[in-house]
């Protein structure tokens, strides 16, 4: 990501963590007369719990009132479509379907639907077997019946964040990365944060929005105790050309832990699978397993028969930063002064991330902070045009004002040079950064053919030398020697 | 060869509208078999269009510099590029349009006359239109998801054939300790190329309990270093947060990683040859149907697909073991392409079975009136073993095979003598077997 | 004989049957071999024996911009005990286009009469 390398900065807000929530709250806040600043541990934006994900934009039933989580998953929801026609982000409200199994499930179907008719959820709509199977062709035949609920979506995580920080920073919000924060103390009004590769910021007002570690943070910055589960969601990602793709997201009936294994038809086209839930210890732990990922096809198989081994392309996890209650954790710190924490942003982080950042540019200011509107706020950001979304004649057009729309460069979700060295100037320079931003390696050949290519790129872009080409950040170099 | 830029300055330079050439055919990819194809139509007086989307011709042939091509086409020991070069020589010399840098989005079959739009930074969007299209894109490797490998997901694990464009074209050099998985010929040669520029390769994981690859890769490329081969074994999880660290590798009891007995081997690259798949997605979105057990199309006496004047050959076919091979069969895909544009159709076909310990038989269709070249695979391991072919049950040809494997390809010439004197009905079929 | 202990074994690489060849020698030190199923397999196994040779692969740096690498091979079998000093050569060659498919690059290579020789051709417009 464009990253700022002002070693010492003076803001009046930075946000520690530039996931989901970060930059929701970033971009908010670029909208007044304040400096602000988000940073980010890893090379790029979106790369933490951000980058792994369902990808699901709920549908406002699952979770009571009582929850803060489920207050801001109602709003959330509400804002995604404007935030499209802004923010130029792949996003489809698709709807989901839950469909219940057996009698006892139709049960808890009830329990949802009631729920979310008092949460206020658009369109929601207790389902027969046959309207199930008239949604949805492809459900078990099994299926006695379900919960619609047409107001849900999906989008891919990490290219909303990417579109979110591009509206930030074109609205002067600084987003720095590599910037793990390590220590901090109070400097006269401020807070002296410093970084583990002894970079220093000053701040006025500090948001954690540090994901999985938002308990370390808090305790670097002198607030409250808490401590953040890491549970891992493991995924399968299947082929486009499954013969398993809904046509809507599909749940199973949930379970005390989760909301269950789902089957998702992706925005993009392919197909995702999962995700498991099981608590672990290590917070960097983003390792696959044979028994869960055995456990996925299983359950997916329970929704669509159809869903086939042969069509996997990749397996992946993620982590939920989960607080013990369930609840997300969005308060002003009672212990430490200018200090909100914003922790606990498991399911429906996603969707509520939006809500987020509206609530937490409100706690900002009741924290003492004074918003000012900009009036030259501009929330659009420039449409990157994709051909694969171009049909031959526009992409001709396309073609001929920059040749290099004309060299597909990963086949298989068909990206051009011309996509791919935007992403490069946008500063998206590791394999994985081009590959969140651009889709270029994400289909099918995993990046078997267009690797070299990317590299190639990227080295004529940056003019940095083979040997700093990443992977992912330091420590994954790709390449480790030339003949 | 006409340069192709010459021929769109020709029909398309200045022209309001989507820029369209035609052909009478028109061939999808330059590598070993739409070379061989393209140049069969133009002998035969066809016009041709050749579609390739890297900047040079060859193919993967290109990043093959090890010897073992050639021995059937050329009657001597080549490397892949010199294998290529000879291919792209007598393509050049012959009268067919070659477009690189272009690639095919989209193929409209349906109709008498094919349309595929090709997208290139030079031409921009081209729509190509011809009466007969050959399928030549050959294959893509499967990859860590495919053999769902669990463990974590950090930099250094490749597909061989990527590690080998990385070595072989560009120079670099992805690893220093490298452990490969799967023992076909890919994979061996890698793990000579790998220690010739410098890398220790530890060892080279199989799940078969045989090696994928030829015997003489086997010695030349393991045996002569030293690498350790073991066979029944897969690698069971991949280590290393950042970049490879280590592999844990499983023997297997029946047919189940055993991991009492699993041990693990440091490195910083894994390199993975796990098999081909062959590039279909363009012709399955054409409507061309697949033989589930090849991932290719499914093919008649002609080559020709379920859909007529769409022909296929070579990797993306059915997966070849050798390049000499995929030329052969390119060159009956690009003659009989030719005669379908002069309707010259088999009278008669009937159909092709892979029968006992037959994986699958290529073509699917055999035309009694005209000699053919059967490409088979065998489901067993066996020296000594004994091919039939069977026309309606009863017993029409016989052969010994020195040896099957199933990663062996084999082929039977079958003439239409071998079934003459047979009452051949409608719905007749060849059924080829081992034992 | 037959008692005796081989004193070598390999399998042939001649064709892709690969045959697990015993070697013996005699008094005379006549060498013997069995489980060759050709001829093929006798000259194999004294070649393999006395003076194993490999034909060698592999690319010299080239001054182009379209192709950094150029491959290239030895004409015919070396001696294995040359292939670590040949593969040093070839990687320290520049070689600058033209360059024919063929080519000798080097010749005589350290006076085993191998030659290593251009696979591949880069023209003057590379």
């Amino acid at each position: 990501m464009a990253s700022t390398d002002a070693a010492a900065l003076r803001v009046d807000v930075a946000i520690v963590g530039a996931g989901l929530s970060g930059s929701c709250i970033a971009r908010q806040l670029s909208a007044y007369k304040l400096d602000v600043v988000l940073l980010d541990k890893e090379c790029d934006v979106s790369m933490g719990v951000s980058r792994a994900n369902s990808g699901i934009v709920h549908g406002g039933f699952h979770h009571n009132l009582k929850y803060l989580k489920s207050r801001l998953e109602i709003r959330g929801n509400l804002m995604y479509d404007r935030l499209q026609r802004e923010l130029d982000f792949p996003f489809k409200r698709c709807g989901i379907l839950v469909a219940a199994l057996n009698d006892e499930e139709m049960k808890y179907i009830d329990h949802l639907y009631t729920q979310g008719v008092e949460n206020g959820a658009i369109g929601i709509e207790m389902c027969s077997r046959e309207r199930m199977f008239e949604l949805e062709p492809k459900l078990n035949p099994d299926c006695v019946g379900g919960l619609h609920a047409p107001g849900g979506g999906v989008l891919e995580p990490y290219r909303f964040v990417f579109s979110v920080v591009e509206s930030a920073q074109k609205n002067g919000v600084e987003v720095v990365t590599g910037f793990e924060v390590v220590h901090a103390e109070r400097a006269g009004e401020r807070y002296r944060i410093h970084a583990a590769d002894g970079r220093q910021m000053e701040a006025r007002y500090v948001v954690n929005a540090a994901g999985l570690f938002a308990d370390r943070v808090s305790e670097i910055f002198g607030a409250e105790e808490f401590q953040i589960i890491p549970r891992k969601g493991e995924y399968f990602l299947l082929d486009r050309a499954t013969e398993a793709a809904p046509q809507r997201v599909l749940f199973p009936v949930p379970t005390k832990v989760s909301k269950g294994m789902l089957v998702i038809p992706t925005v993009e086209g392919t197909v995702l699978i999962g995700p498991t839930a099981q608590e672990i210890e290590d917070k960097e732990d983003l390792s696959t397993n044979t028994d869960q990922l055995n456990l996925i096809l299983d359950q997916a198989r329970k929704m669509v028969p159809k869903v086939s081994q042969t069509d996997v392309i990749t397996a992946f996890s993620g982590l939920r930063p989960a607080l013990a209650d369930g609840d997300f954790y969005i308060d002003i710190s009672a212990k430490a002064p200018n200090f909100i924490q914003v922790a606990g942003i498991q399911s429906p982080g996603l969707t509520a991330a939006p809500a987020i950042g509206e609530y937490v540019k409100d706690l900002v200011k009741k924290a003492g902070c004074s918003l000012v509107e900009k009036a030259e706020w501009d929330p659009y950001v420039s449409k990157l045009p994709r051909i694969r979304d171009l049909g031959p004649y526009e992409a001709d057009n396309l073609v001929n004002a920059n040749p290099a729309y004309g060299n597909v460069v990963c086949r298989c979700e068909e990206i051009s040079e011309a996509e791919i060295v935007e992403a490069i100037h946008r500063g998206h320079t590791t394999l994985d950064g081009i590959k969140y931003f651009t889709r270029a390696g994400m289909g099918r050949c995993q990046g078997g053919f267009c690797s070299y290519k990317i590299i190639k790129l990227l080295i004529r872009e940056t003019g940095i030398s083979y040997k700093d080409i990443q992977k992912c950040g330091a420590g994954s170099e790709l390449l480790r020697d030339a003949l | 060869m006409v340069p192709a830029a010459s021929f769109y300055a020709m029909h398309c330079e200045g022209r309001e509208g989507m820029k369209e050439l035609q052909y009478d055919v028109l061939v999808i990819g330059a590598g070993a078999a739409g070379l061989a194809a393209a140049l069969e139509v133009s002998r035969n007086n066809a016009s041709c269009a050749l579609v390739e989307r890297e900047s040079h011709l060859g193919g993967i042939l290109i990043q093959c510099i090890h010897n073992g091509f050639g021995l059937e086409e050329y009657k001597e020991e080549l490397t892949g590029p010199e294998f290529a070069e000879r291919q792209i020589q007598a393509v050049r010399a012959a009268d067919v349009d070659v477009f690189t840098d272009t690639t095919v989005t989209q193929l409209n079959a349906e109709n008498d006359r094919k349309e595929a739009y090709c997208y290139s930074a030079v031409y921009g969007v081209l729509r190509i239109s011809a009466r007969a299209v050959i399928l030549a894109m050959g294959c893509r490797e499967r990859n860590r998801g495919n053999i769902r490998t669990p463990g974590t997901r950090p930099a250094g694990v490749y597909t061989a054939g990527l590690a080998q464009r990385l070595v072989n074209i560009e120079g670099y050099i992805p690893g220093k300790d490298v452990v490969i998985v799967g023992s076909g010929d890919i994979g061996l040669i890698m793990a000579r190329r790998m220690t010739w520029v410098g890398a220790k390769v530890h060892a080279v994981i199989e799940i078969q309990p045989y090696p994928s690859g030829l015997t003489r890769n086997i010695v030349q490329c393991l045996n002569d270093f030293e690498i350790p081969l073991y066979l029944s074994h897969v690698v069971s999880r991949i280590e290393g947060k950042h970049r490879v660290e280590k592999v844990q590798v499983s023997p297997l009891t029946h047919g189940i990683p055993d991991d009492e007995n699993s041990f693990e081997i440091q490195c910083d690259t894994l390199l993975l040859s796990v098999g081909l798949i062959p590039e279909n997605e363009l012709s399955k979105e054409a409507g061309v149907e697949i033989n589930s057990q090849t991932n290719g199309a499914l093919v008649d006496a002609t080559m020709m697909t379920s859909i007529d004047g769409v022909f296929s050959c070579g990797n993306v076919l059915h997966v070849h073991d050798l390049a000499d091979w995929v030329a052969e069969e390119a060159r009956r895909a690009g003659a009989y392409a030719v005669g379908y544009l002069r309707n010259e159709r088999p009278k008669r076909q009937m159909r092709i079975k892979a029968g006992a310990n037959v994986r699958y038989i290529n073509p699917a269709m055999f035309d009694p009136d005209n000699p053919d070249k059967l490409y088979f695979r065998s489901l067993i391991v066996k020296n000594q073993a004994k091919l039939q072919i069977k026309l309606d049950h009863k017993p029409v040809k016989e052969l010994r095979l020195s040896h099957v494997q199933p990663s062996e390809m084999l082929h039977v010439n079958l003439k239409p003598k071998d079934v003459a004197g047979w009452n051949i009905m409608k719905d007749s079929v060849l059924e080829v077997s081992i034992e | 004989m037959s008692q005796q202990e081989p004193i070598r074994e390999m399998i042939c690489i001649s064709c892709p049957l690969g045959c697990h060849l015993s070697l013996y020698k005699d008094e005379n030190d006549e060498l013997s071999v069995t489980g060759n199923k050709c001829k093929r397999g006798v000259v194999y196994a004294e070649e393999e024996y006395y003076a194993p040779k490999r034909v060698v692969t592999c690319t010299c740096p080239a001054e182009s911009e379209v192709l950094p690498r150029l491959p290239v091979r030895t004409n015919t079998s070396l001696p294995k005990e040359h292939i670590d000093a040949l593969l040093r050569a070839a990687y320290a060659l520049t070689l600058t286009p033209p360059v024919a498919c063929g080519q000798v690059l080097i010749e005589d290579f350290e006076g085993t009469g191998v030659n290593l020789i251009a696979s591949m051709s880069l023209g003057a417009e590379h």
